[in-house]
């Protein structure tokens, strides 16, 4: 039960990361790309870790791979602003 | 584990080392060929985790792919733009270009030679009947070390003149980056969302590298990735514009970046007093000895690689004016 559940898991996250990545290549622009990287790649890491976490059923790994997830995510949000940021600074010349 | 799962895995992980390779030394972009470097670092750092070597990879992933793509970012931003091919004269850049083709054969057969040399010398171990000697001495040994992680028993104890020697060339360096004279002004200062960021991933990564250096010890760990963890934190201070970015001035800071090397040689030379061997640690105190050792050389080597990143002194060895200009920028204080 656990491992189809994990496997689900695994699967879904591993199919935002796919979305993530055709959406860095095939989008317009750099904003969107963005966007696409992310909004899909941090959803696709949150249900990797979730996946992960099932297989290893020990509280002390979980909380862990909840504290790998939440890095990522201030760290990603943050360079995310960053870089649009700085894009929007030098498109309009300020 | 599914076995042929696992040789897909490593087939495509050993592709996109080569691909990542050969990428960022094929582009002409010296910012995107850093950026493909720092990615190539991080499949190196699973590429060791799955050769079960959690050390390495720990090594790998925090000064490979992190702290060198920094360094190699901030000497690429210092760096003036390349002038457009037409505006150098034709004759110039032609020589140009044919010295870097000679210089990049050179530096492609000195490598193939390398690799060739490390194959023949890994094959020569493999045939050689009694190649599992070392790894058993190690095990026979390791109650003695005063650690149970074997890397850290090897790298502080085993053959600690190597880690010995290896200080003093990161003293050596960081010599030379502060021959470089005053580091030029950081950045400015952080806005709001990586400001707040800064807040809380710098705790973080001062208690990251403190845990590593402990856990070194008896899990993976040790001096070089918590003194680069360390390091990692004053490059984000730095980035967010910090005047302060922990590191000390003057004397003080002169006294930790010798502080690896000089502890170490104090220990080998106390114990060659009482009699015993160079760096011979009595197994009793062993543990204590390099916890010490690994504590001196994790706060040298965080100052040397800062030292390196900023590339040069610190900007103000006057500790009354950073502290006003940071009244000035903060109105809270």
């Amino acid at each position: 039960m656990i491992n189809i559940l994990s496997s689900i898991l695994i699967l879904a996250g591993v199919f935002f990361y796919l979305a993530g990545s055709i959406g860095l290549l095939r989008l317009p622009d750099l904003y969107s790309r963005l966007h696409a990287l992310t909004k899909a790649d941090n959803l696709g890491l949150g249900l990797l870790i979730a996946g992960v976490a099932l297989q290893s059923q020990d509280l002390l790994i979980m909380l862990k791979l909840l504290l790998v997830w939440l890095s990522v995510l201030a760290a990603s949000a943050t360079s995310a602003h960053l870089i649009a940021r700085q894009a929007r600074r030098q498109e309009t010349g300020s | 584990m599914n076995s042929a799962g696992l040789i897909v895995f490593d087939a495509l992980l050993l592709l996109s080392i080569v691909g990542l390779a050969w990428a960022s030394l094929a582009t002409t972009d010296v910012r995107r060929s850093i950026i493909l470097f720092m990615a190539l670092g991080l499949v190196l750092a699973v590429a060791w985790g799955r050769l079960l070597a959690p050390d390495v990879a720990l090594a790998e992933a925090a000064i490979g792919a992190g702290l060198s793509g920094a360094l190699l970012l901030a000497a690429a931003h210092g760096q003036p733009s390349p002038l457009p091919p037409e505006s150098t004269n034709a004759p110039r850049n032609h020589g140009a270009a044919g010295m870097g083709m000679v210089l990049r054969w050179a530096i492609t057969l000195l490598c193939a030679a390398l690799a060739g040399t490390l194959v023949w010398a890994l094959l020569h171990a493999f045939s050689n009947p009694q190649h599992d000697m070392l790894p058993r001495a190690i095990s026979a040994n390791l109650a003695a070390s005063g650690v149970s992680n074997p890397v850290t028993a090897v790298l502080l104890n085993f053959r600690a003149y190597d880690t010995l020697l290896e200080l003093a060339v990161l003293l050596t360096a960081v010599l030379g980056t502060f021959a470089l004279g005053q580091a030029t002004p950081g950045y400015r200062p952080a806005g709001l969302v990586f400001d707040g960021l800064v807040r809380w991933l710098v705790p973080v990564l001062i208690l990251t590298a403190g845990y590593l250096l402990w856990a070194g010890a008896h899990a993976p760990g040790g001096a070089f990735q918590a003194g680069a963890t360390l390091a990692a934190a004053g490059v984000v201070l730095r980035l967010a514009g910090r005047t302060r970015i922990g590191l000390p001035v003057g004397f003080m800071l002169r006294m930790i970046m010798a502080a690896g090397v000089g502890v170490f040689l104090l220990v080998g030379l106390t114990l060659l007093l009482l009699g015993r061997p160079f760096l011979g640690y009595p197994p009793a105190w062993a543990g204590s000895l390099i916890l010490m050792i690994e504590t001196a050389a994790m706060f040298s080597i965080a100052a040397t690689l800062l030292l390196a990143f900023l590339g040069g002194q610190p900007e103000s060895t006057d500790v009354n004016a950073v502290a006003n200009r940071q009244r000035e920028e903060d109105p809270r204080c």
